[in-house]
């Protein structure tokens, strides 16, 4: 229909969009907040404990669905760049550029979890296992992205050559992947498997599934409240941010 | 219930420091991330109270 | 007057290059000096153990022609951006996709592929059998180019950038990952007896994909550093 596409069109600037996202941030940071203690929940008290690891093995409720965030939020971080690309729209690039820090934390923590789990389990904090060496290189594309992005002056062009930047990142992202396992295999002795992960109780699933979705919740929560800050920060000369009331107005 | 005593729960069959290390760290991770934007969004707010101030000055 | 095919606005573009870079000898130099330097370090950081030295020369000489493509990249846009020729290029009637296939031809002519040809000495050092060698040569020949593809992107991208150079690095390095370790994993199957075919093939493709991506992505990496 005409008047839905219209309608879509209207958020695409940032003054409606700017109210939209203050509307939505508290709903999905609420979301995240109940949905965290629903895991946490099953992480600590419904769980059983494993028969090999015992409680170390409770890590994986942080530490995969930090690693599911950290690709997944790349992906739509490119995924908006391209849109910015494509469209000449300012507020897709404002996204994308509100979604890279979160991603780059959730990619951290899935290297700093993982580390913590290796230790007790396969006696090593770093083990050049597959998984964790890829997080690792997504972890630098992350700091890439802001880096270039931070070092060009003209926020516009940073937008554009940051987004270009993205784009090849994530076609990168399976060949890399698919490299550093085949690397892995062909160094069988220096490693560990640590994807062998143990038989997969269906409580253990559940809570890893909810507590992804609690990140995922929480990660457009601060998305949203992220690109509003942009928003303010780049049209502080416009009307519409100084007409604001909660700019003093 | 997987815990009789609060002792055991703490101590996570002994993997205290690996298990509590990671879940605090990523606890602490997020709340940073919360300050940090607040703080974001109060400095772009003041900036944009100055670029109003110095367009009514101009005005 | 007829405008120039693609080809041939290619290969003039790379003569041109090359001939800048014949007038500035120094510069190629570097790149070289530096593989030759990098390569001599690792053994005075780690013994002169034969058989140690034989185990890690692959990933020590293909991690070495990496840096040395890498340092070089600088060198690829950024003298004719800040005269102006860039733009010229840009403005040219022969797609920009082409003009910035011919730097990236020339690029690799001058950084890269001297670097194939220095490693076998390289390689006598670290005590590689003569067959490993060969295999050495030919997963740079396929390597490097890749290299000089991909970084082509971080060196448009970072084009009159502050700290370029370095931001480089970061920017172009993960991307490098792939090429490194098809790269080195075939010069190691060689060297523990096994064939390195499949190794090289996935290099290959590596390289047909940079080919028929990086060019683009630079292209377009230029218009948005001279908007």
């Amino acid at each position: 229909m005409d008047t839905g596409l219209i309608q879509w069109f209207r958020y695409a600037s940032p003054q409606s969009f700017y109210r939209l996202a203050g509307r939505m941030a508290p709903w999905f940071a609420w979301l995240a907040a109940l949905s965290a203690a629903a895991g946490l929940w099953i992480a600590f008290f419904v769980a059983p404990t494993d028969a090999q690891q015992g409680e170390s093995y409770r890590i994986i409720f942080v530490h995969v669905p930090a690693s599911w965030m950290s690709m997944f939020l790349y992906l739509v971080m490119a995924g908006w760049a391209g849109l910015g690309l494509a469209f000449n729209t300012r507020l897709s690039a404002m996204m994308a550029h509100a979604i890279a820090p979160t991603g780059a934390m959730f990619a951290f923590l899935s290297l700093w979890t993982g580390a913590l789990w290796g230790r007790p389990t396969w006696g090593a904090y770093w083990v050049w296992d597959a998984r964790l060496t890829s997080e690792l290189v997504l972890f630098f594309l992350y700091l890439g992205y802001m880096a270039l992005h931070a070092a060009i002056d003209d926020p516009r062009r940073g937008d554009r050559a940051a987004a270009v930047l993205a784009l090849v990142g994530a076609i990168n992202v399976p060949i890399i992947y698919f490299s550093v396992q085949w690397w892995n295999t062909l160094h069988q002795g220096a490693s560990v498997s640590l994807t062998r992960s143990p038989s997969m109780a269906a409580t253990m699933l559940a809570g890893m599934l909810v507590m992804a979705f609690a990140f995922w919740m929480y990660s457009i929560a601060a998305a949203l409240a992220r690109v509003r800050a942009i928003m303010l920060e780049r049209e502080a000369h416009m009307e519409w941010t100084q007409a604001l009331q909660e700019s003093g107005a | 219930m997987n815990w009789t005593a609060a002792g055991e729960f703490f101590s996570m069959g002994g993997y205290a420091f690996y298990v509590w290390g990671s879940f605090l760290v990523t606890a602490a991770c997020i709340v940073a991330e919360v300050l940090l934007l607040r703080a974001r969004r109060r400095q772009a707010l003041a900036r944009v109270r100055a670029e109003r101030i110095r367009h009514e000055a101009k005005a | 007057m007829s405008l120039p095919s693609s080809s041939a606005a290619c290969g003039g573009i790379v003569q041109r290059d090359l001939r800048l870079a014949a007038r500035r000898k120094s510069e190629p130099l570097f790149t070289l000096g530096f593989f030759v330097l990098v390569a001599t370090l690792f053994p005075l950081g780690l013994g002169p153990e034969a058989d140690l030295l034989r185990r890690i020369a692959p990933g020590v000489l293909w991690v070495a022609a990496l840096l040395a493509s890498m340092l070089s990249l600088g060198r690829m846009f950024a003298a004719d951006y800040d005269d102006g020729t860039l733009e010229q290029m840009a403005l040219a009637p022969v797609p920009l996709v082409v003009t910035v296939g011919g730097k990236i031809a020339a690029h690799w002519l001058v950084s890269g592929l001297p670097l194939v040809l220095v490693s076998p000495l390289l390689a006598l050092q670290y005590g590689l059998p003569a067959d490993v060698i060969a295999q050495l040569m030919l997963s740079l020949l396929i390597g490097t180019p890749a290299l000089s593809l991909v970084g082509a992107i971080g060196a448009a991208l970072t084009l009159g950038v502050r700290a370029g150079g370095v931001l480089v690095a970061l920017l172009v390095l993960p991307l490098y990952v792939p090429t490194l370790i098809f790269g080195a994993g075939a010069v190691d199957a060689g060297l523990a007896g096994l064939s390195a075919v499949p190794n090289l093939s996935l290099l290959g493709a590596c390289l047909i994909l940079a080919l028929v991506f990086a060019p683009l992505a630079a292209a377009a990496a230029i218009r948005i550093a001279l908007e």
